[in-house]
């Protein structure tokens, strides 16, 4: 890594514009611009509110400005700089920042934007006459390289700027993202590339990812920490709730907040539970504060106003998830509340971040945590702010799945020829790693999907040229893959629509205006007339209708449809860390509320403190059940995981394993027969969890489950195997024209080891089940469990218990247990009861 | 199951896993395969096999599996070796498509000999493959015919409409779908009350088609009987229950 160069001089044309805005030019802007000048890459590290997109721009507008007017053909012709952010919504805004400095100092720069949604004469006009800078998003870019001619039309190209680059560099959307860098870098070797972020644990990470090729390097500029922020955490009147994820006792207390503050930001994790909360405050909003809902699932245009709204200061409050959590200026922040734990020290800084964009003042936050174990990870992550201990991202490696859209992408735009390919790719971060023969697969699957069957060769969607390379077959193939371009796929989503009724005989519903958007899947379980929260309003669910579902007013208040899922994001492994070191040191518990003290202490008389490196395993009886709790703080999905494997092996043992349930903190499994006798004799609880569980039964649980087919659709999709939208049938029908279930089955029984089907299954290792993280935990735990038999539930289990009551149970015999559960009384209160019964008059406090 | 449709149907549990029904009085099996097995002729019916769907779709440049065909033919085969058929009728849409029977691989179409062999072959004409049926007579084992009837059963492609005692047919894919737990389960099915059935589509790659749509449901006065394939039975669903 080069240090970074002596800060440059700003010109008099830009130091004057400074100047008469009140402004000096930041180190961090300044050594921006000197690594343009040294010709060198660059990644800024700096918190939001630092005048880091103005950072990014200030070199291009410089050279820009020196340029002066632009040729109307021959080199220097083409688009200066491309500018690349992750949300639709950062383009418009940043347009808007950057047409300040350029009309104000008067630069002759044309400067447009460029989105899925802008019209078509606009795009056309785009290709015939490019802009200096043009604002776009990574899924264009894809589409770029695709284009044919892409390679004249970016020759020019003197910079890239990616923005928000630590949301987008780890994933899928990283990999294609690098991979058109590459492409761009083919056909502009001198570009430079500039990207933005927040602040990170590792900057070297990014700087790895961003840089050309192994040997190249990247001048890392770090802009001036931001003054630490002030984080209270909200105990309501005292006490903190047993159990629950919803903040919903709190609600009051928040609003009283919201009265004494200018604007304030209130956080959570779902859109369920924003929906919830908008609903919660809307009811006890006496003073009338226009109060507002943001998140992903809303139409583009409720959206809008109410961002509009924000940068207008007309809000008091918005309520919003993760849409909300990039470096939008929207106007004046005072407050943030995190309501509900925040899963990771890094989100909750980014998120504090939003809270007022002056640097040098503290941005102030509250945390509101909705249980006594999150209590404990809010005090964990209040900790790690004051110390900047950020979250740590694993390593990722390029997915193939991505990689096969962009070879088609490559192959769309010009002929290419292999060897040739494959070093560019190689070039690009996440890719280091790729094998030559990893490399023809791929291309094997882009031509003819990679069958070991080789009865496509005829049908091939690329095909060999006179001199060895490869193109695409023929112009309507290219088309197909255009249309398809970018598409990296999130769960299938219905339009959420009002729905009318069409005159005349068939009295058929159709959809009128739209709502938003949400999962397939969330629809899949309703029948007309039921009831559910949407978009801040009650409607009832009156069918589905092709791609849209259908909705009216309702006009009970009250929804009969739990809304959909829970958390979506486990606590982070440093987070989870610190919560386990937490709970064993009991100096530290001094810091947390008197009910959740003593919580502890009473867990400590009946059962035992986990210390950081055992695991807990609780065993008690209850109703004609046997329960076995463990704590292993690994994440809510790591667990769901590990309960899936234990429930196999118990039920092999004859144990009969009927269902489970699970949080981010612990996990629970009951059965017909006892798991572990008084006298400790009967199951081997080393033999339990033994690591070796991730192999052969993760293999064959993995191969069945629903999970691993909804994975392998969206592999599917990604690399082009399958096609979502088709040329004539773009509006009408459903998503995919089969069920991707069918190929599935068919391949696994076929051809086990396609290609589609590892990468399938990587990506639901990594995701959805967060294999590694469980592996580590089983070999951290190994020998070190500590089991614990109880004639009764414990303190600690109460929260992961009164889940039964509440939530989906996994486990084959979920039906059953439903049924237990209203017998046996899963509810808080009869659990806190049974848990408090004969407590010591002095840990009586704890409920 | 209301006590009429229980009586025309009188359904018993085989230990296949398979249910044994009443059609029109003729015994037969619903099979968990979705073929159906008409005991005292010993007949296998199985509909919409759609053979070479997967190279009908390569052919216009998505690239499904190729082995559609080789895991249907397996289904079937299974079927016949546990069942030895005097005579098996495929009910129509055998194949996807005009030129299906060209795309075959080699080892698939000699299967299809193979099997055929030593038995009664009828392949009933459907809408798609009248044209694939019609251009390899030379090709294909067995007799092409457009409808046929034995016993009180009626065999035909596309279900009629009006009351049709005996009636047995495809072509609509039946699908059924239930859900609990935020969670749901799409299976195809057969639809029968006793005097008619549709047969759910046997292929590999065939999708299915809601039985609450008019096209199945108003094949039947009364709420029909749903047997939905699971994996090793077939389960008999209430039509309240489906979503």
């Amino acid at each position: 890594m080069t240090p970074p160069p002596a800060p440059a001089t700003l010109s008099p044309l830009f130091a004057d514009w400074f100047a008469r805005r009140g402004w000096s030019p930041r180190r961090h802007q300044l050594e921006m611009i000197a690594a343009a000048e040294a010709g060198s890459h660059a990644l800024l590290v700096a918190p939001t509110g630092g005048g880091k997109t103005l950072a990014g721009f200030l070199p291009s507008l410089v050279e820009l400005a020196e340029r002066g007017p632009r040729p109307a053909f021959g080199p220097g012709s083409g688009v200066h700089t491309l500018y690349l952010s992750p949300l639709k919504a950062l383009t418009t805004d940043v347009e808007r920042n950057l047409m300040t400095p350029i009309r104000e100092i008067g630069l002759n720069i044309h400067v447009e934007s460029r989105t899925g949604d802008t019209k078509q004469s606009k795009k056309a006009r785009q290709r015939e006459f490019p802009p200096d800078i043009l604002l776009t998003t990574p899924e264009q870019l894809a589409l770029f390289c695709a284009w044919d001619g892409a390679r004249d039309y970016f020759a020019d190209l003197k910079c890239v700027v990616l923005d928000e680059v630590h949301a987008i560099w780890s994933g899928k959307r990283g990999d294609l993202l690098s991979l058109g860098l590459g492409r761009l870098q083919q056909f502009a070797p001198a570009m430079r590339r500039v990207a933005l972020s927040a602040t990170v644990d590792d900057p070297e990470m990014i700087a790895g990812w961003l840089k050309p090729g192994l040997d190249d390097s990247v001048t890392i500029v770090r802009g001036d920490p931001s003054a630490p922020p002030v984080v209270d955490v909200l105990v309501s009147e005292g006490k903190v709730p047993w159990a629950g994820h919803t903040g919903q006792h709190a609600i009051p207390e928040v609003y009283e907040a919201l009265k004494r503050s200018g604007m304030t930001l209130i956080f959570v994790n779902t859109r369920w539970q924003a929906e919830f909360v908008f609903q919660s405050l809307w009811a006890i909003n006496e003073d009338d504060l226009p109060i507002a809902l943001h998140h992903g699932s809303l139409a583009a245009e409720q959206r809008r106003k109410v961002e509009a709204a924000m940068a207008r200061g007309d809000l008091r409050a918005v309520v919003c998830t993760s849409t909300l959590d990039l470096g939008i200026d929207w106007g004046d922040v005072d407050l943030v509340i995190q309501l509900a734990a925040p899963k990771g020290a890094s989100r909750l800084v980014q998120r504090i971040g939003r809270a007022n964009h002056r640097l040098d003042e503290p941005s102030r936050a509250l945390m509101v945590p909705a249980s006594r174990f999150e209590m404990l990870e809010c005090q964990a992550a209040r900790e790690a702010v004051a110390e900047n201990a950020f979250d740590w991202e694993p390593v990722h490696t390029g997915t193939l799945d991505t990689l096969a859209q962009h070879v088609m992408g490559c192959a769309c735009s010009e002929p290419f020829a292999l060897d040739d390919l494959y070093t560019e790719i190689t070039g690009c971060g996440p890719y280091r790693g790729l094998t030559y023969e990893a490399f023809e697969e791929v291309v094997d699957l882009v031509a003819t999907g990679g069958y070991a069957l080789r009865t496509y060769e005829r049908f091939a969607r690329i095909v060999r040229t006179q001199d060895g390379k490869w193109k695409v077959r023929n112009a309507q193939t290219a088309q197909r893959h255009r249309m398809n371009v970018g598409t990296i796929v999130a769960a299938a989503t219905l339009n959420v629509r009002i729905a009318s009724r069409r005159g005349g005989a068939s009295k058929q519903l159709i959809g009128g205006r739209k709502v938003g958007e949400a999962e397939e899947n969330y629809f899949e379980q309703m029948s007309p007339g039921d009831t559910f929260v949407f978009a801040g309003q009650v409607w009832a669910f009156q069918g589905i209708n092709g791609m849209d579902a259908l909705v009216t007013h309702a006009q009970d208040r009250d929804p009969k449809i739990p809304s959909w899922g829970g958390s979506k994001f486990p606590m982070s492994t440093s987070l989870a860390s610190r919560v386990r070191a937490m709970i064993q040191d009991r100096d530290h518990w001094r810091v947390l509320p008197p009910d959740v003290q003593e919580w502890l202490e009473l867990q400590e008389a009946r059962s035992v403190i986990p210390d950081a490196e055992t695991l807990l395993v609780e065993t008690f009886p209850r109703g004609s059940r046997h329960f076995l709790v463990a704590y292993p703080f690994e994440g809510g999905l790591a667990h769901a995981t590990l309960c899936m494997l234990l429930t196999r092996r118990l039920d092999r043992l004859g144990v009969g394993p009927l269902g489970f349930v699970c949080t981010d903190y612990s996990l629970a499994i009951w059965s017909i027969k006892p798991l572990i006798d008084k006298n400790g004799d009967g199951l081997d609880l080393g033999a339990l969890f033994e690591p070796d569980m991730l192999g052969d039964d993760l293999e064959s649980w993995l191969a069945e489950s629903f999970m691993m087919k909804r994975t392998f659709r969206n592999c599917a999709l990604i690399s082009g195997l399958i096609e979502k939208r088709q040329p004539g049938n773009e509006k009408t029908g459903r998503q995919v024209t089969f069920s991707t279930d069918l190929i599935y089955d068919v391949l696994r029984r076929h051809q086990p080891d396609h290609l589609l089907l590892k990468t399938a299954r990587a990506d639901a290792a990594a995701g959805l089940l967060d294999v590694a993280r469980l592996g580590q935990l089983l070999e951290r735990i190994r020998g070190q469990i500590k089991h614990v038999p109880l004639e009764r539930p414990s303190p600690f289990c109460v929260p992961v218990l009164v889940q039964i009551g509440r939530e989906r149970v996994g486990g084959g015999q979920a039906a059953e247990m439903i049924l237990d559960a209203s017998a046996y009384g899963f509810d808080e209160e009869t659990l806190i009861a049974e848990v408090m019964a004969d407590a010591p008059p002095e840990l009586a406090g704890a409920e | 199951m209301n006590a009429a449709l229980r009586q025309a149907l009188s359904p018993a549990r085989c230990p296949s896993g398979g249910l044994r029904v009443h059609i029109e009085g003729e015994p037969c099996v619903l099979r968990c395969s979705g073929a159906l097995w008409v005991l005292n002729h010993r007949t296998l019916i199985a509909a919409d096999l759609h053979l070479e769907k997967g190279s009908a779709f390569a052919a216009r440049g998505q690239m499904l599996p190729p082995y559609d065909s080789r895991a249907t033919l397996d289904r079937l085969e299974a079927e016949i070796e546990a069942l030895q058929p005097a005579a098996v009728v495929l009910l129509g849409d055998s194949f996807h498509d005009a030129a299906s029977v060209g795309r075959m691989a080699a080892d698939d179409k000699a299967r299809l000999d193979r099997l055929a062999a030593g038995r009664e072959w009828i392949w009933l004409e459907g809408n798609h493959d009248i044209a694939a049926l019609a251009g390899a007579m030379d090709d294909l084992v067995g007799e092409v015919v457009e409808t046929m009837s034995f016993g009180s059963l009626r065999l035909i492609h596309e279900p009629q409409p009006g009351v049709q005692p005996g009636e047995i047919a495809g072509h609509l894919h039946p699908a059924a779908r239930v859900a609990a737990h935020g969670r749901g389960v799409r299976r195809p099915c057969f639809v029968t009350d006793g005097r008619r059935a549709v047969l759910p589509a046997f292929g590999a790659f065939t999708g299915g088609l809601d039985v609450r749509d008019p096209a199945i449901a108003g094949l039947f006065a009364e709420p029909p009987m749903v047997a939905a394939l699971g994996r090793d039975r077939v389960h008999a669903l209430a039509w309240e229950m489906l979503r």
